[in-house]
């Protein structure tokens, strides 16, 4: 693949409520902020992918009313529904098309604004589950609790994701919820669906993020400190819930074969040195460390423990907060990619690892990760 | 933009609704059927890979084959996984609020290869397992709706 960077990218504060903006005040705040950070201005953007989902913004063709927003006036703009990853993929493609030097994707959510359970309740089949009442957390619950009896994975183990993750957020600025818990206290917390715990679940949020991709050429002129796009893949697998057992994740495993041979990668766990994933609900981030490769399958659980995914650790995992401390649907992969891209150029302030090289960013589109996203960044070409 | 909060206003959408009427369509239909008149479960079989599909649908997407054998199933199967949801739902369908506690399941049927959708009628999670053996329980007056089995029971 030709050589594709990242020279811009930045996100909302992350909030519960944004009452004071509607979805296009966010976009356009995020739009600014991405601008300003490449150093550019909206004339030397080539083309522009929206992110945003017609349920959640309540109206349809919903990327139409960011349009001002997103500065895609007279250009070439298209929208992705589902992760921001996966727009930001497409917008990767457009660039690598040849039509254009650069692409800006952006990705918004207000969750203040409507009923979640509603919404994802929505993403079902209309004739066979929906009234049934499964929503994003039943499924959840169900793919945990399959995960968790085939291997042996405890509610504590999935407790500790909780821990440090919120903990991780203190010294995030932008992060919405960091909070200081306990294994106790995340075990102590009101059963929502179990095995799912309050505090395994992620928050209601609001937020919005953008990113700027460039071609080599165009990218050298921009920025110093370009992050290269090394490896990118997706994958999907059945739409049915229980077409395949929910503890398989061979879609993610699919898209982390692709994405690792892409950017040259035999062994992650010693080529990586950072993780963001869609931590959802903590049950995820084993599960999905276990689809990357990252230790064997039903290992997820002991490599949590081991504090190895500890912002100090060996592989720290969400440094950031995750999805577990705000969760802005859509904008949250492109939070993740953004995240990475920050710890690659040394710009992640006080949550800052060090010698962060090589990063990886994970999205999911559907319920219980019916599609994932990964990206291999890097700041070496 | 910073506003103190009291200037800000908000417009509620209210009750609005967008109703749709989905097909079943021919296999859907005869599924439902079944369910509605006899209290019986049909499935689709894939004529490449054997798998039995619960509901029927038309294609196999593993091998992108055309389905057209339906085949009887079980009204019997195994709980793949489950939880027990203490959270409340309103189906936007009817307004009708599902009472909390309740136990939700993945069932595969003797005789399918993919999982259903459903309840089980237990709410202690100590007395379900994965693999318990579970059966349908229908509703005396049906409508053709999955909602025709009231829930599956533990046997
Ligand atoms: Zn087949």
């Amino acid at each position: 693949m030709e050589a594709v960077a990242i020279v811009g990218a930045a996100m909302t504060r992350i909030e519960r409520e944004r009452k004071a903006d509607g979805y296009a005040d966010l976009v356009y705040e995020a739009t600014r902020a991405a601008l300003d950070d490449a150093g550019m201005s909206i004339d030397q953007i080539d083309n522009v992918v929206t992110v945003s989902n017609d349920f959640f913004d309540g109206r349809t063709i919903s990327s139409m009313a960011i349009m001002d927003a997103c500065g895609s006036y007279d250009k070439n703009v298209t929208t992705v529904e589902g992760d921001g990853t996966f727009g930001a993929f497409f917008g990767l493609m457009r660039v690598l098309s040849g039509s254009y030097g650069t692409t800006l994707v952006c990705a918004h959510h207000k969750g203040s604004e409507s009923q979640m359970p509603l919404i994802t309740n929505a993403m079902f089949d209309p004739i066979y589950a929906r009234m049934l009442g499964i929503e994003a957390i039943t499924s959840s619950a169900l793919q945990a609790r399959a995960y968790m009896t085939k291997y042996g994975i405890s509610e504590e183990q999935c407790a500790l994701v909780s821990v440090k993750n919120h903990g991780n957020a203190f010294k995030n600025p932008v992060a919405q919820l960091p909070l200081e818990l306990t294994v106790e206290k995340v075990m102590s917390s009101p059963y929502i669906a179990d095995p799912i715990k309050l505090l395994d679940c992620c928050p209601i949020s609001d937020g919005a993020s953008a990113i700027i991709l460039a071609t080599e050429e165009r990218a050298k002129k921009i920025t110093d400190k370009p992050v290269w796009a090394k490896g990118v893949a997706h994958c999907s697998t059945a739409y049915h819930l229980g077409d395949h057992e929910l503890h398989d994740v061979s879609a993610l495993e699919e898209a982390a074969k692709k994405a690792y041979s892409m950017a040259g990668i035999k062994d992650p766990a010693k080529e990586i040195d950072l993780v963001e994933l869609y931590d959802a609900f903590t049950y995820m981030e084993p599960l999905w460390l276990e689809g990357l490769g990252f230790c064997e399958q039903g290992g997820g659980g002991k490599l949590t423990e081991s504090g190895k995914t500890a912002a100090a650790g060996e592989l720290p995992v969400n440094v950031s907060g995750g999805c577990l401390s705000g969760n802005p649907v859509l904008a949250a992969g492109l939070n993740r990619m953004i995240e990475c891209a920050l710890q690659i150029r040394g710009d992640a302030g006080e949550h800052q690892v060090d010698g962060v090289k090589t990063a990886l960013a994970h999205g999911i589109n559907g319920p219980c990760g019916q599609s994932h996203c990964v990206w291999v960044l890097g700041g070496e070409k | 933009m910073a506003e103190e909060k009291k200037d800000l206003i908000t417009l509620e959408s209210g009750e609005m609704a967008q109703p749709f009427n989905w097909t079943a369509g021919v296999y859907g239909s005869k599924f439902l059927t079944e369910l509605r008149d006899n209290k019986k479960f049909v499935g689709v079989k894939c004529p490449k890979c054997g798998k039995v599909y619960v509901p029927p649908r038309r294609v196999c997407g593993p091998c992108f084959e055309e389905l057209t054998e339906l085949v009887p199933v079980s009204d019997e199967g195994e709980l793949i996984t489950f939880t027990v949801v203490s959270f409340g739902f309103v189906d936007p369908a009817t307004g009708a609020q599902k009472a909390v506690p309740y136990g939700y399941a993945a069932i595969m049927l003797d005789g399918s290869d993919t999982v259903l959708l459903h309840y089980v009628n237990e709410t202690d999670p100590a007395k379900i397992k994965i693999g318990a053996r579970v059966k349908a329980v229908f509703e005396e007056q049906r409508t053709g709706s999955l909602l025709d089995i009231k829930h599956f029971e533990l046997i």
